[in-house]
C-alpha cells in the first residue's frame, strides 16, 4: 500500500479549477518530485493535502486514513509535514517557539490542572534539533525575523523534522538560497531518504529534482501530464511535459 | 528586564514578549510622575496615588480586553459601550429582577462575554473586519443599554456590590485589588500558556497559526469573548463604585484602553502584547488625568490629550520601527 494516495483530487477557487483531479501516490522513504508552470497548481495540490486547503472532490489517503476536510494540526499529527515556499514563520517570535509551533509542549503548574508551555524543555529540544541539522542560528531564543534567509528556512526544516514525520513536502526549498545552502539541502533530502521517510519536492530547478529525485511528476493545468521515474525521463522530456510540448 | 529588541546577540529577545516591559514606556511614565510631582504639591502622597490606581482600574482591566485582541491584529471598539451595558443589566438583575446579587455579577460578565462572542462570530464567521463588526457593537450595546434603562440611571445596589467598590480591605480600595488580580491572571494566560500564544502568533502570521494546526477562527472568537467579559468586569467595577447602573457609563473610554495598550508596547498590528506593559500604559493615562485634575485644566482638553497621546504613542512605534528594519 502506499503511504500517500491522490485520487481525482479537485479543487477551484470562484471560476478557476485549480486541480482538476489529480491522481498519483508516494510510496514510503520515496523522493517525489513534483515540477510543472507557474499557476499549475502544484501548491494547491500541496495545500490540500496539507489541509491548508478542502478539496472539492476526490479522495486523499495517506497512512490508510481518508484526510478529505481534516484539520492541519490533525494532519500533521498523523506525520505529514511541510516547509511553505514562504516558510509560514511567526517572524516576531523567537525560533524555539516557532519551531513547536502548533505542538508546545506543557507542563502543570504546581500539581493543579492549570498547564503553562514548558519553555525550558522547549527551548533544549529546539536546541538539539538546530544542531543536529548543522544550521548557524545563533540563539534558540532569538527572534526569528533578525535571522538571515538561510537561517529562517533552518528554522522552518527543524519545525518539519522535530515530530518524525513520515511525509516531509517542501515547496522550493532551494528557490531562495546560495548555491552551498542548496547543496546543504539537498544533502538534507538524501539523508531523510536513508532513514526512509517520503519526500515531495517541489522544485523550478530540474538540476535538483534530477539530483536526488526517484520519480517526477509532472503537473499541468491542474492536471498530472507525466510520472516517470527518473531514470526513465530526461531534463528534455520534463521540459516538454512542463510547457505542454509533449 | 530587558529594553527593546534592538540589541546585541547575546540578549534575549525572546522575554521581550513573555515579561519585560518597553522601556519607553517606563521612561515617560517616570517623566510624566517627575514632572508632576514639581508642578503640584498635591501629587505626591499615597493617598492620590490610591488615587490614581483607582481612577485607573476601570480602565486598565477594559485595556488588557484590548491587549488580547490587538494582540492578535484584531481591534475592540465596542469595549466602552459593551462596559455600559453589561453594568446595566447587572444592577437591573439585582434590583428590578431581584437577582441574588453574585448571580447579578455573573451577569456582568456574562453580559460582556456574550457580546464579545456575537463580535467574534461576525468577525469570523460572517467576514465582517472586526473595526466593523465593534463599531456596530458600540452603536447596539451602547442603545440597548439606554433602552433597558429608558435612559436613567439605576440607583441604590446591594451593598456587597457597592462594596467591591467602594470598599478599602487593608486601606486599599477594592477595584485597585481586583485590576491588579485581573491583571495577574490575564499575565499568566497571555505570556505562558498556549492560549496567549496563539494569540500573538496569529497576529503575527495568520497564514502560519493556521498551517502549524492552530484552529484560528476558533481563537479569534476566544479572543473576542475574553475582550467582552474584561469589559464586563470593568462593567461592574463601575455601577459598584458609583453605585448606581448608568447607562452612558464607559462613553468614549475604548479610545484611552486601547491608547493605555499600544503605550505598553502592545503592537496595534498584532504580534507582539504584553499585559505588564498595558499595565504600564494604563498607569500613564492614569497619571495624566490625575495630573491634568490636579493641575486644573478642564476636562474638555483632556479628551484632547488622551487623542494626541494615542495618536503619538503610534507614531512613536512606527519610527521605531522603520529604524529597525534599516
Amino acid at each position: 500500500m502506499s503511504l500517500l494516495e491522490l485520487s481525482d483530487v479537485r479543487k477551484h477557487f470562484g471560476t478557476v479549477q485549480a486541480l482538476r483531479g489529480v491522481t498519483f501516490s508516494v510510496e514510503p522513504g520515496q523522493v517525489v518530485g513534483l515540477v510543472g508552470d507557474n499557476g499549475a497548481g502544484k501548491s494547491t495540490l500541496m495545500k490540500t493535502i496539507t489541509g491548508v486547503h478542502v478539496p472539492d472532490g476526490g479522495t486523499i489517503r495517506f497512512d490508510g486514513t481518508e484526510l478529505n476536510g481534516r484539520h492541519p494540526g490533525d494532519i500533521r499529527a498523523l506525520g505529514i509535514e511541510m516547509i511553505y515556499q514562504d516558510l509560514a514563520l511567526a517572524r516576531m517570535q523567537d525560533v524555539a517557539s516557532n519551531i513547536f509551533l502548533g505542538r508546545e509542549p506543557t507542563r502543570r503548574v504546581l500539581g493543579t490542572p492549570l498547564r503553562v508551555i514548558d519553555r525550558g524543555r522547549m527551548e533544549r529540544e529546539a536546541e538539539v534539533m538546530i544542531k543536529r541539522l548543522g544550521a548557524r542560528v545563533p540563539s534558540v531564543q532569538y527572534v526569528v525575523g533578525r535571522l538571515s534567509g538561510g537561517q529562517q528556512q533552518s528554522v522552518a526544516i527543524a519545525r518539519a523534522l522535530t515530530f518524525n514525520p513520515k511525509l516531509v513536502i517542501m515547496d522550493e526549498p532551494t528557490a531562495a538560497l546560495a548555491v552551498r545552502e542548496v547543496e546543504h539541502v539537498l544533502d538534507l533530502i538524501r539523508e531523510l531518504k536513508r532513514a526512509r521517510i517520503a519526500i515531495i519536492l517541489i522544485s523550478h530547478r530540474l538540476t535538483d529534482v534530477f539530483a536526488v529525485c526517484d520519480r517526477i511528476v509532472a503537473l499541468r493545468q491542474g492536471v498530472v501530464v507525466a510520472d516517470d521515474p527518473i531514470l526513465e525521463t530526461s531534463m528534455n522530456d520534463v521540459v516538454a511535459h512542463i510547457v505542454g510540448a509533449a | 528586564m530587558t529594553t527593546d529588541t534592538a540589541v546585541g546577540a547575546g540578549a534575549s529577545p525572546s522575554r521581550w514578549s513573555r515579561l519585560a516591559v518597553r522601556s519607553e514606556s517606563l521612561a515617560v511614565l517616570a517623566i510624566l510622575m517627575v514632572g508632576l510631582s514639581i508642578l503640584s504639591p498635591y501629587f505626591l502622597s499615597v493617598s492620590n496615588f490610591l488615587n490614581i490606581l483607582l481612577a485607573t482600574s476601570v480602565i486598565g482591566v477594559l485595556a488588557y480586553g484590548a491587549t488580547f485582541v490587538i494582540a492578535a491584529a484584531g481591534i475592540d471598539l465596542s469595549l466602552g459601550s459593551v462596559l455600559g451595558l453589561s453594568g446595566v443589566v447587572g444592577a437591573l438583575a439585582i434590583n428590578e429582577l431581584g437577582v441574588p446579587w453574585p448571580l447579578g455579577i455573573l451577569l456582568c460578565l456574562v453580559t460582556g462575554a456574550f457580546c464579545g462572542l456575537i463580535n467574534g462570530l461576525l468577525n469570523t464567521r460572517a467576514g465582517i473586519p472586526a473595526f466593523i463588526a465593534t463599531l456596530g457593537m458600540l452603536g447596539v450595546a451602547r442603545g440597548l443599554a439606554l433602552v433597558l434603562t429608558n435612559g436613567v440611571p439605576v440607583y441604590g445596589l446591594a451593598d456587597p456590590v457597592v462594596y467591591l467598590g467602594q470598599g478599602r480591605p487593608l486601606g486599599i480600595p477594592t477595584p485597585v485589588i481586583i485590576f491588579l488580580l485581573v491583571g495577574a491572571i490575564a499575565h499568566f494566560v497571555l505570556a505562558y500558556t498556549r492560549f496567549g500564544k496563539y494569540a500573538v502568533v496569529i497576529g503575527d502570521n495568520e497564514a502560519a497559526a493556521r498551517a502549524m494546526g492552530v484552529r484560528v477562527q476558533r481563537h479569534r472568537v476566544a479572543l473576542y469573548v475574553v475582550s467582552g467579559a474584561m469589559a464586563g468586569i470593568a462593567g461592574l467595577l463601575f455601577i459598584a463604585r458609583v453605585n448606581s447602573g448608568d447607562p452612558t457609563a464607559g462613553l468614549n473610554y475604548e479610545l484611552t484602553a486601547i491608547t493605555a495598550t499600544i503605550l505598553g508596547g502592545t503592537n496595534l498590528f498584532g504580534g507582539r502584547a504584553t499585559i505588564v506593559g498595558t499595565l504600564i500604559g494604563a498607569l500613564i493615562m492614569g497619571v495624566l488625568q490625575n495630573g491634568l485634575n490636579l493641575l486644573a485644566v478642564s476636562s474638555f482638553y483632556q479628551q484632547m490629550a488622551i487623542g494626541t497621546v494615542l495618536v503619538l504613542a503610534v507614531w512613536l512605534d512606527q519610527i521605531n520601527r522603520t529604524r529597525r528594519l534599516r
